[in-house]
């Protein structure tokens, strides 16, 4: 059950990594996350979408190898839902996630600390009304930890195409509108020109 | 005469320059701070690579939820350890400093580095867009949102059994149908709530 120290060490490391690439990619900021859900800035989507199509690409070619294996958590059709729902509606209020709270955290926001709080007893409410909540969570079933690929019997590489070519037209399509966007900044709305 | 036009020249670039130059400076940024920021989506590649990294040297998934319920374990461990042993879902997770809690203790060191190294570490409380929204006077209230929607969030993830980083990134990469689905619902709450927040 627990991990041996070398497996902490890595933790650790990679959770630097983690919070470097959060900050740099502007994600552990409040404003981004909400214009993210208020559709006036895609960085969020930007970010996860390109570390799906890149990391799908190296899991999926490494599969076959051996070299690494699927950690999937099962659909339960009930918890997967209404936890996802609750999840987007706390993230809005809050304006961070769980990562990139410890990452705002970091950069100093205050606000993110005392949801970090928050978000504490949230969990430790989730724990304790846990032995009422197993049964309910399965009433509308649980199909298993199962993939697209497997569910529809298709290739993976048909999906990860799929995504990579829907990444590349979309950052395309950004790409060549930039320059107007550049002069008429439409995103989030509260813009001040920096004083030179 | 050649010595002129050289010397015409030189003073042309020279100008522009400082021109363009100051034009620069002048242009508003589309983000009200300096850019010290990268693309995201180099941001999301290396995010991808470190996903891809640890699973296959350590065998570990990237999330992070988890160890708010870690968290909260340890410190009803310190006031009431027979209670903490006794619960159901801690027989099954017990609560200790794993690989999950070490990343988020990590994540906090990283975005602090990166923020001192771009000049961007603030201290801020409520932020912009808050301020717009609902008044410089709205710390109470703040603190009451920042807490609900912290917990949440952090109750929807455990009984979604992932965030953003476990279903968003580490789940959704590895196709898993469970993992796609609680990113549509994770953004159609999200949606609705902002919307609701910020638009009416």
């Amino acid at each position: 059950m627990f991990d041996p120290l070398w497996k902490l060490a890595v933790g650790l490391l990679t959770g630097i990594v983690f919070g470097v690439l959060l900050q740099k990619g502007r994600v552990a900021k409040f404003r981004v996350i909400v214009s993210q859900f208020l559709l006036t800035d895609w960085t969020v989507v930007k970010i996860m979408g390109t570390a799906v199509v890149v990391g799908a690409i190296g899991i999926y070619a490494l599969l076959p190898e051996g070299l690494v294996s699927l950690h999937l958590k099962p659909l339960v059709w009930f918890g997967i839902i209404v936890g996802g729902i609750c999840f987007g509606v706390g993230m809005a209020l809050f304006g961070y996630c769980p990562g990139t709270s410890v990452a705002a955290t970091g950069e100093g926001r205050r606000d993110a600390m005392v949801g970090v709080l928050g978000m504490l007893g949230g969990a430790a409410t989730y724990v304790l009304l846990y032995p009422g909540l197993s049964g309910l969570l399965k009433m509308w079933g649980d199909a298993g930890k199962v993939t697209l690929p497997q569910w529809t019997d298709t290739s993976p590489w048909i999906w990860i195409g799929g995504l990579a070519a829907a990444l590349l037209i979309w950052a395309g399509i950004l790409y060549s509108t930039s320059g107007s966007r550049r002069q008429h900044p439409s995103e989030g709305g509260f813009h001040k020109p920096t004083a030179a | 005469m050649n010595y002129r036009i050289y010397r015409q020249l030189a003073g042309v670039v020279a100008a522009s320059t400082a021109g363009v130059a100051q034009a620069a400076s002048e242009l508003p940024t589309p983000y009200p701070y300096p850019e010290p920021a990268w693309s995201p989506y180099i941001a999301g590649g290396l995010i991808g690579l470190l996903v891809l990294t640890t699973l296959v040297l350590a065998g570990k998934k990237l999330g992070a939820s988890s160890a708010y319920s870690d968290g909260s374990g340890m410190i009803g461990r310190l006031v009431a350890p027979r209670h903490i042993a006794s619960i159901p879902y801690f027989q099954n997770n017990k609560p200790m400093i794993g690989w999950t809690f070490m990343l988020v203790i990590g994540t906090i060191i990283g975005s602090f580095i990166a923020a001192s190294t771009g000049g961007e570490l603030t201290g801020t409380y409520l932020q912009d867009m808050w301020v717009a929204r609902f008044g410089p006077d709205s710390g109470g209230l703040r603190t009451l949102v920042a807490l609900a929607g912290g917990a949440l969030m952090a109750y929807g993830a455990r009984m979604a059994g992932g965030c953003t980083s476990g279903h968003g990134i580490s789940g959704t990469l590895q196709l898993a149908v469970g993992s796609w689905i609680a990113v549509i619902c994770f953004f159609l709450g999200g949606i609705a709530s902002a919307m609701l927040m910020y638009r009416l």
